[in-house]
């Protein structure tokens, strides 16, 4: 058995608030390992898109443990661990999709060369070769999310971490993306962490669904997919499927998310 | 060319006015000048007109109000009598190749526009730096901050001479630096806070991007929040260099000088010649408008360059 990519050990985080603390984070307990698609889903507040970013270094755990790749990970994030997709694309207006794609390798120092080469291979990746050189402005939202995971994958992190990244694109060209994410994530093998608060979504992408409530925000059900790895759209109307999503709005229900 | 129409419209709006305006205010004069021509006048006493209001002199001499508009001192000249004494000074000069004598007013200009140019990178340099130290420093965004405001409640006008008093004083000659400081002290609060703006206009998202790149401050800066602030940038500049401008003739006004069109605009008032007031006037403001445009095309070149929908 190889060690888990990303391990947390009964991590806590609590935000101090005018309001008293905040349990963001209580006792989440869970293993990711190489080459997963683990999905967190749940309803506002319960700590999913907070769970991310503790992956990411970007928030501060206050107890328990937390590994990315054997590190911390402020130390898996100077070591380029992952890549980071935001819900808003976030592109530089002033760039072209090339450029903004170009803007971490810059930043990391690679060679005019190799970022021209890079930016090729991920642009083909997304299916937007021959962009590069239009302004965001110029895209589709869809087309515009989908530079900005070429932007996250342009530097060789094996982890891919998507915040709700399809959340405000309409359904068509959600599917549409969710497609195109199951074969880059086969032809990549990367790791990949994806907060949604879609149940079909999350059915549809994953090895591994985590479902969380709030209050304080926590596990309460980690299911693993049995559906193959080769999924066409339509694998949506299975007896599996239905049943694994049966299974995730139970879980949503028992962690009293609608009780309020 | 759509919109050339409510211009013009606007403009002949103005005209009208003016020309309108100008009876009233010249039937004095026009009256005094008659009058001394050996016209009949009702009042026939200077001091019993002086008593008399303007519609009631125009009401008893309907003749003479006509000569309001054709006086060689008009209390308020004629567009095209500000026009002809602008081109007098002006044009006319520069085809008689005496464009830099001291009547000129593109000497005069000229004078003005070098301390306004070094005001307006004065105050820019300024604006821009306290601007970074207030975005990079909490302490500095709370001490500086409030400085900054009140520095623009005091009236320039009470501040110039002292400025030019302090400058002799510590040795420096001439009114240029001087004026270039009263210049860049009505300047750079527009840059400082445009920029402030500017540069905290990135949102947290963004910034959040560069931290999972482990980017540096400087590296920040430099590819987000700088290129983020570069529209506020030019609209802070174009309200800047008018300031600048602005400040500049202040700097000239009260303080003796004997060049620019600050000083024009005195030695008009004192000479009692309003022409020579008008003329100045419109040359500060034509000044202005090349100012402003020449900003505007600079930033419409920057920003498309840099790829946005300018």
């Amino acid at each position: 058995m190889t060690s888990p990519v990303i391990s947390a050990t009964s991590l806590d985080l609590t935000f101090q608030t005018n309001d008293g603390p905040v349990h963001a984070l209580s006792g989440i307990d869970l293993e990711i390992g190489k080459g997963e698609f683990v999905s967190f889903i749940g309803p506002s507040g319960c700590g999913k898109t907070t769970f991310l970013r503790c992956i990411a270094a970007l928030e501060a755990p206050t107890g328990g443990m937390l590994t990315v790749n054997g590190m911390t990970p402020d130390e898996a994030r100077r070591a380029r661990a992952y890549g980071y997709v935001f819900q808003a694309a976030g592109l530089y207006p002033w760039r072209s999709i090339e450029k903004n794609i170009a803007l971490p390798l810059e930043i990391m120092g690679y060679s005019r060369a190799e970022q021209a080469e890079r930016i090729n291979r991920v642009l083909d990746l997304v299916e937007l070769s021959g962009f590069g050189k239009k302004y965001p402005w110029q895209l589709s939202g869809g087309m515009q999310q989908r530079a900005s995971i070429a932007r996250a994958l342009a530097f060789d992190a094996d982890i891919l971490l998507m915040d709700e990244p399809f959340g405000a694109l309409d359904e068509i060209v959600r599917d549409h993306l969710n497609e195109q994410l199951l074969e880059l994530w086969a032809r990549t093998e990367k790791t990949i962490g994806f907060v949604t608060h879609s149940i079909p979504e999350a059915v549809y992408l994953s090895t591994k669904i985590v479902v969380m409530s709030p209050r304080p925000g926590r596990i309460t059900d980690v299911i693993d997919s049995p559906l193959p790895k080769e999924r066409p759209l339509d694998i949506r109307d299975t007896p599996e499927f239905l049943e694994i999503a049966h299974r995730v709005r139970d879980g949503l229900r028992a962690g009293h998310a609608y009780d309020d | 060319m759509r919109n050339i129409l409510p211009i013009l419209a606007v403009l002949a709006a103005l005209a009208v006015l003016w020309y309108a305006a100008v009876a009233p205010m010249n039937i004095r004069g026009a009256l005094d000048v008659a009058d001394r021509g050996g016209a009949e006048v009702i009042p026939a006493e200077p001091r019993d007109r002086f008593e008399q209001s303007a519609w009631r002199l125009m009401m008893a001499n309907p003749d003479h109000i006509a000569l309001g508009y054709s006086l060689d001192r008009p209390r308020l000249p004629t567009p095209v009598q500000v026009a002809d004494e602008l081109w007098n000074t002006t044009g006319e000069m520069a085809l008689r190749g005496r464009a830099m004598s001291k009547r000129s007013l593109i000497y005069h200009g000229w004078i003005t526009l070098q301390s306004t140019l070094w005001g307006f990178a004065l105050g820019t340099v300024l604006g821009m730096a306290g601007a970074i130290a207030i975005v990079y420093s909490r302490v500095v965004d709370m001490s500086l901050m409030p400085w900054a405001i009140i520095s623009q409640t005091v009236p320039i006008v009470a501040l110039a001479p002292m400025i030019i008093v302090l400058s002799s004083q510590v040795g420096i000659e001439g009114r240029g630096v001087p004026k270039a400081i009263i210049s860049a002290y009505l300047c750079y609060f527009p840059v400082l806070v445009g920029m402030v703006k500017g540069l905290r206009s990135p949102g947290a998202a963004q910034l959040d991007l560069l931290r999972t790149y482990s980017a540096s401050g400087v590296q920040a800066f430099l590819k987000l929040r700088l290129p983020a602030s570069m529209p506020y940038l030019f609209t802070s500049l174009k309200i800047g260099i008018a300031a600048a401008l602005v400040g500049t003739i202040v700097g000239e006004l009260p303080t003796g000088a004997i060049s620019g069109l600050g000083a024009r605009i005195l030695i008009g008032d004192q000479f009692g010649t309003p022409l020579a007031i008008w003329a100045a006037l419109f040359a500060a403001a034509i000044l202005a408008g090349i100012l402003v445009t020449l900003l505007d095309l600079t930033q419409r070149i920057i920003l498309r360059r840099m790829g946005m929908q300018a």
